[in-house]
């Protein structure tokens, strides 16, 4: 590394300033001014939009087994996903997909 | 309604954001960890890891800040990658206005600062489930689930860098954190038009999965949403 202390603190506070900067964007900015329908329809599915794009790719190809596909992680990402959709509770949801994870690494770990 | 009745509710929607930003500390503690061990071994300073957990509170962009200062890029590289890891905030805080707009400014701007994944999406999914929610209750349920996580982000980090060892592989944390995104994504996922949009996103985020620094991931939510919303307008009129 040949970045100086000055240096980082100048990443550390530009990063931070600018993070914020994003995250108060709309909600700042915007306050209870109203907003275009079509706009409040795209955004109420934000949630949906965003996560499952950002889980997939660690879904089917994880660092950990340097991007190879593992069974275990894909069943433990179906057990989460069934059981959430199922059961319409977070924790359920979370506890599915660990047991699976665990119980699925244990069994490769014996064979 | 009196003034007492609205600081109770307001108290119980902080009580309730609590115990639903409780589970999060599994999740948070030992990525926070994994950064202060990230952190110190790449040469940072105490006070320099702690900096990152501290102003900028958002895991995935200080992995690729941290990394790509090891490898010596250029300044504005550093902010340019990891600031566009954290764009997808910008979403975030567009999706709250209908539901927080009307909130004092410091408010604004104190939930604008905690506002990362898990605490965006747990309260946005509460703000969805119970419309009837005034706006001080919102707030206060936000700040609720930001309450153990944050202090927790900051300390983990802060025993990272003294405890210095990561964490066995052998526990396989990194599959934590998308389990808990998918158990957190999938009760949302309540109607058509919420699950053509979410298969949107995976779709699309798998295919530009080789762009840089998250920007794939920007075009697949922009394209799920509108995805979403147009099959939600096609439904109602064919309803209709």
């Amino acid at each position: 590394m040949t970045y100086s202390a000055a240096e980082i603190w100048i990443v550390i506070a530009l990063l931070g300033v600018g993070t914020f900067l994003i995250r108060f964007s709309f909600l700042g900015l915007i306050g209870d001014r109203p907003m275009p329908p079509f706009v409040l329809r795209l955004l109420r599915f934000t949630p949906v939009a965003v996560l499952p794009g950002m889980v997939a790719p660690l879904v089917l190809w994880p660092a950990a087994t340097g991007g190879q596909p593992d069974i275990v992680r894909i069943l433990a990402a179906l057990a989460t996903v069934g059981v959430g959709l199922w059961t319409r509770n977070v924790l359920w949801a979370v506890f599915a997909g660990v047991i699976t994870l665990y119980a699925g690494l244990a069994a490769t770990g014996l064979l | 309604m009196t003034t007492s009745t609205v600081k109770t509710a307001s108290k119980s929607a902080y009580w309730a954001g609590v115990r639903d930003g409780v589970p999060f500390i599994f999740v948070a503690g030992p990525f926070a960890l994994l950064f202060g061990v990230i952190a110190t071994d790449a040469g940072l300073t105490i006070g320099q890891a702690m900096g990152f957990s501290v102003l900028v509170i958002a895991g995935a962009s200080q992995f690729a800040a941290v990394q790509m200062i090891t490898e010596n890029a250029g300044i504005a590289f550093v902010l340019l990658a990891a600031l566009a890891v954290n764009l997808r905030m910008a979403m975030y805080s567009a999706s709250l206005v209908p539901y927080l707009g009307p909130a004092r400014m410091w408010q604004r701007a104190l939930i604008s600062y905690l506002n990362f994944d898990q605490t965006y999406i747990t309260s946005i999914a509460r703000y969805e489930a119970r419309p009837e929610m005034t706006v001080p209750d919102r707030v206060m349920y936000f700040l609720g689930v930001a309450s153990p996580i944050t202090p927790l982000w900051m300390i983990m980090t802060l025993v990272g860098i003294l405890a210095g060892t990561a964490i066995p592989e052998a526990w396989a944390l990194d599959f934590i954190m998308p389990i808990m995104f998918l158990a957190m994504v999938a009760p949302m996922l309540k109607s058509v038009a919420h699950i053509a949009a979410a298969m949107a996103s995976i779709i699309v985020a798998l295919v530009l999965v080789d762009m840089p620094s998250g920007t794939g991931l920007l075009v697949a939510a922009g394209v799920a949403m509108l995805t979403g919303a147009t099959v939600e307008t096609w439904m109602e009129k064919r309803a209709g």
